[in-house]
């Protein structure tokens, strides 16, 4: 079997394990497992209006999954995806309501915002571990408690709208939403930030597999010892290779604060889109368009779960279960690669 | 004389490619017995199959005159074969005793007895003449050492038969020497030995008979005591080969490489190299001899720009190269086949043709304006393939699934097709077989030969004393001597490489 026909198998077999193994719990709990397929089936495609939800839900799961393969291809762990998400989105809403600019100024200047200030998060732990080789787990966990507390913290203090606890609403010319879009789904709040979500996914692999900037962070997340023999700055790639992942984690904000939202309010907790986008990234081989794929198929579970509790009686709950299986099937991956030796050789035989 | 291990007939296939091909090993009693062959020519997978690693399609196996079915390596300790790897199989943090019982440790109500297993070690230890220190912990103790760790856990698991893979390929030439004591006090102990190997010299030294294996296939056993290692190169290899390295005189002109009273420091911050000076002339080729740990790598690293210097200057063309980056230093015309091939000559999860563009893919035609050409890459790579004869499925096979030989002959393309005015060789043929060897050594020859400064390193006298025109002596970071490989001896130089100083006066020339 062909490697690339292998490492897309894997992932495919895992989705499908996931699935069996919950659609077990199920029928243990004394759930009607198809009547909770089809639920979630059309409350992710059943009506255009979901449709648009899972589009607007897959967006930021794009960015996030981009942000985390990123880093990993180029051997590092990016856990804190969701801190710089959280202060991308802070940062982008800040210049939405702060400025009155014309849209094509406003926007894009909102964007890179965003972009800038997800960068620079990151840039931090990246500059640690070049610096003085700290992990990068341990910086990044602990910047995303920081950055929860700290936007919580601007926001309150020097953004508030009358009602305390959020952000006044963002000009219309820094916003993403679409009134086409909006119109063409039946008022679900799909926005233009899919473009952008896309956009990154092909710069992403442009950068890693076409130039020799992408050749360099490569060839020192594989082998560091090597790259400084062939003179490669290792440091400099290395604090790179973070800002990089932060840009797409601070773009992913930039969907919620001026796509999704339209604001950024005091959060309780995290968002969770930055942890679920290292489900995405490794459900997607750390692929750019694995990483669509997978966040296509990450959407229309979230979206389309919500609608099983109504229409079926089972608890979407059951669809976290499952999401849980397929992370842990595709990180069990070893598994299936025996299974899979084992009726490969058979066939030779 | 009866035969303790019997493999007949062994046929081993994977997909693809037969790996053995009716091969027939017989060990008698009390010997020891050679396992030769080039690198991947099957060896192991021999060896595998005798370990019960993998399954033969076609063969017997006998021990001990009795047909067995080797099905894991459980049973084929229970029949007492034991295997010391070549890799060490330890766990660092532990002590020697714990690592020797692990799996099969001595226990009094259900609680580790450490006290009988230590006493144990000791027993076996002392009886067989492996000295070491039950418990010292694996991380602190040499590399001889813990090889004597792995040959007492076999001994432990109470094995007969012990299978040495390459034994000697990590080892200094003192621990070498202990190795082939130990060897020999093995075998007066009734204990038999499977020696897999490629070094004829190692083989002529302790062997009693030898089965040579080439590409798959079984050549013929041959006793050692009629043979030499000419006949065995040539049966091993295919071919005649040659082993004093052809060359003609060196005819060495300006000064291409100055080192000036270089000051390094090693990674525990203790000097290493300390006031070393050394000249290499365009057409010749200097060896440094000295033995491991004499500053050899903080010597390199530091001329490549990978360690920081302390003091002193390097030049080369007669400009200050002292303080460059790596990437000015290769540029500047330096080539470096590193000393460690994984570690630093290939990223090993890259294709071997992005490997063969390591230094070079920002400059056209690998790249322009930032975007790789891999059309251009992949061209070039594949030429250095064919004029490098590295084997390999494509340019596009990870570099990993390559041989060692085959890896360290793409690292020497790449450097090579650089056409660097100074080439340094750090044991640059270290764990290769004779072909490999002889193909690596005619290059560097012919670097000489077109005018350029080669700097070889390697703890391999015959190496040192076949290829060299001049031979620098390091002993404890500094050049104690310069002597001409053709007017000293390898008793002479091992002497200076101990520090001794020379008694008498041969050519020295001017430092």
């Amino acid at each position: 079997m062909s490697n690339r026909l292998r490492n897309l198998s894997i992932p495919i077999i895992a989705v499908l394990l996931g699935v069996v193994v919950g659609t077990i719990i199920m029928l243990i709990s004394g759930y009607d497992a198809i009547a909770a397929y089809s639920a979630l089936w059309s409350g992710a495609f059943g009506e255009v209006y979901y449709t648009g939800e899972v589009v607007r839900q897959v967006t930021p799961y794009i960015l996030a999954g981009l942000a985390v393969a990123f880093a990993f291809r180029t051997g590092l762990f990016n856990i804190g995806v969701e801190g710089q998400l959280i202060v991308g989105w802070l940062a982008a809403v800040w210049v939405g309501v702060a400025f009155d600019l014309p849209r094509f100024i406003h926007l894009p200047l909102a964007v890179l915002a965003a972009a800038v200030a997800g960068g620079l998060w990151a840039f931090l732990p990246g500059l640690l571990k070049a610096r003085f080789r700290v992990h990068e787990v341990i910086v990044t966990i602990m910047m995303n408690y920081v950055a929860l507390h700290l936007t919580n913290y601007i926001i309150r203090r020097y953004l508030p709208s009358p009602s305390g606890d959020r952000t006044e609403k963002i000009h219309a010319t820094a916003s993403l939403r679409s009134p086409f879009f909006e119109e063409l789904t039946d008022f679900s709040r799909l926005h233009w930030g899919i473009f952008i979500a896309i956009i990154a996914a092909i710069f992403m692999w442009f950068l890693l597999e076409k130039t020799t900037r992408g050749f360099e962070l490569r060839s020192v997340g594989f082998n560091q010892h090597a790259s400084q023999y062939s003179g490669m700055n290792v440091n400099k790639n290395i604090v790179l290779s973070m800002v990089i992942s932060g840009v797409f984690a601070g773009l992913a904000g930039a969907m919620e604060g001026l796509g999704t939202f339209g604001y950024a309010a005091v959060k309780g907790g995290f968002t969770g889109v930055g942890f679920d986008g290292i489900a995405v990234a490794l459900l997607g081989g750390n692929a750019a368009f694995g990483v669509i794929l997978a966040a296509i198929l990450f959407g229309a579970l979230k979206v389309g779960s919500l609608n099983m509790p109504l229409e079926s009686g089972v608890p979407n709950e059951l669809v976290d279960i499952i999401i849980a299986l397929i992370v842990f099937f595709v990180a069990a991956s070893y598994m299936i690669r025996i299974v899979m030796d084992r009726f490969s050789k058979k066939g030779v035989k | 004389m009866e035969y303790v291990i019997e493999m007949l007939n062994i046929r081993k296939e994977f997909p693809g490619i037969v790996a053995n091909d009716n091969i027939t090993l017989q060990v008698k009693k009390g010997e020891i017995h050679a396992l030769l062959g080039e690198n991947g020519a099957g060896k192991s997978t021999l060896m595998n199959v005798l370990f019960g690693l993998y399954q033969p399609e076609k063969g017997e196996i006998r021990v001990k005159g009795k047909p067995v079915n080797i099905t894991n390596p459980n049973i084929a300790n229970d029949l007492g074969i034991g295997m010391v790897h070549q890799h060490f199989m330890l766990v660092d943090p532990f002590t020697v005793t714990e690592n020797i019982i692990l799996g099969q440790e001595t226990t009094s109500k259900g609680m580790i007895d450490i006290k009988k297993a230590e006493n144990d070690v000791r027993a076996i230890s002392e009886k067989y003449g492996l000295a070491v220190d039950p418990s010292a912990k694996i991380a602190d103790i040499s590399v001889g050492m813990q090889q004597r760790v792995e040959i007492l856990k076999t001994l432990y698991r109470g094995a007969e038969i012990l299978i040495f893979d390459e034994p000697t390929a990590v080892l200094t030439p003192q621990e070498i020497g202990e190795l082939i004591q130990i060897m020999k006090t093995l075998i007066k102990e009734g204990k038999s030995i499977i020696l897999i190997t490629h070094k004829l010299k190692e083989i002529m030294e302790v062997c009693d008979r030898c089965t040579v294996i080439r590409k798959g296939k079984g050549i013929g056993t041959v006793t050692v005591s009629e043979t030499n290692p000419n006949e065995l190169a040539s049966l091993m290899v295919g071919r005649e080969v040659t082993f004093t390295t052809e060359k003609t005189e060196a005819t060495p002109k300006h000064n291409v490489f100055e080192i000036e009273n270089l000051h390094v420091k090693d990674s525990r911050g203790l000097g290493a190299v300390n006031g070393l000076n050394l000249t290499v002339r365009s057409g010749e080729i200097v060896g440094i001899a000295g033995v491991d740990g004499n500053g050899q790598s903080e010597l390199i690293e530091a001329i490549t720009g990978l360690r920081k210097i302390d003091s002193g200057s390097v030049k080369l063309n007669g400009k200050e190269i002292t303080k460059l980056s790596p990437r000015k230093i290769t540029e500047s015309g330096i080539g470096h086949i590193p000393q460690d091939r994984h570690k630093h000559g290939l990223v090993l999860d890259f294709p071997i043709g992005e490997n063969m563009v390591l230094q070079t893919y920002y400059q056209e035609p690998n790249s322009k304006m930032g975007v790789l050409n891999f059309k251009n890459i992949y061209k070039k790579a594949k030429s250095l393939i064919e004029e490098f004869d590295v084997r390999t499925p494509s340019e596009f096979t990870l570099a990993r699934a390559l041989s060692g030989g085959n890896q360290q002959k793409a690292i020497i393309g790449r450097e090579v097709d650089r056409n660097p005015d100074l080439l340094i060789a750090a044991q640059p043929t270290r764990g290769l077989d004779v072909g490999a060897i002889e193909f690596i050594h005619k290059r560097l020859i012919e670097q000489r030969d077109n005018g350029k400064g080669v700097l070889l390193v390697s703890f391999e006298l015959d190496e040192i004393m076949n290829v060299s025109d001049r031979i620098a002596v390091i002993y404890e970071g500094k050049i104690v001597a310069i002597v001409d490989p053709k007017e000293t001896t390898e008793q002479e130089l091992g002497l200076l490489m101990a520090g001794s100083k020379r008694k008498e006066a041969g050519e020295v020339n001017n430092v």
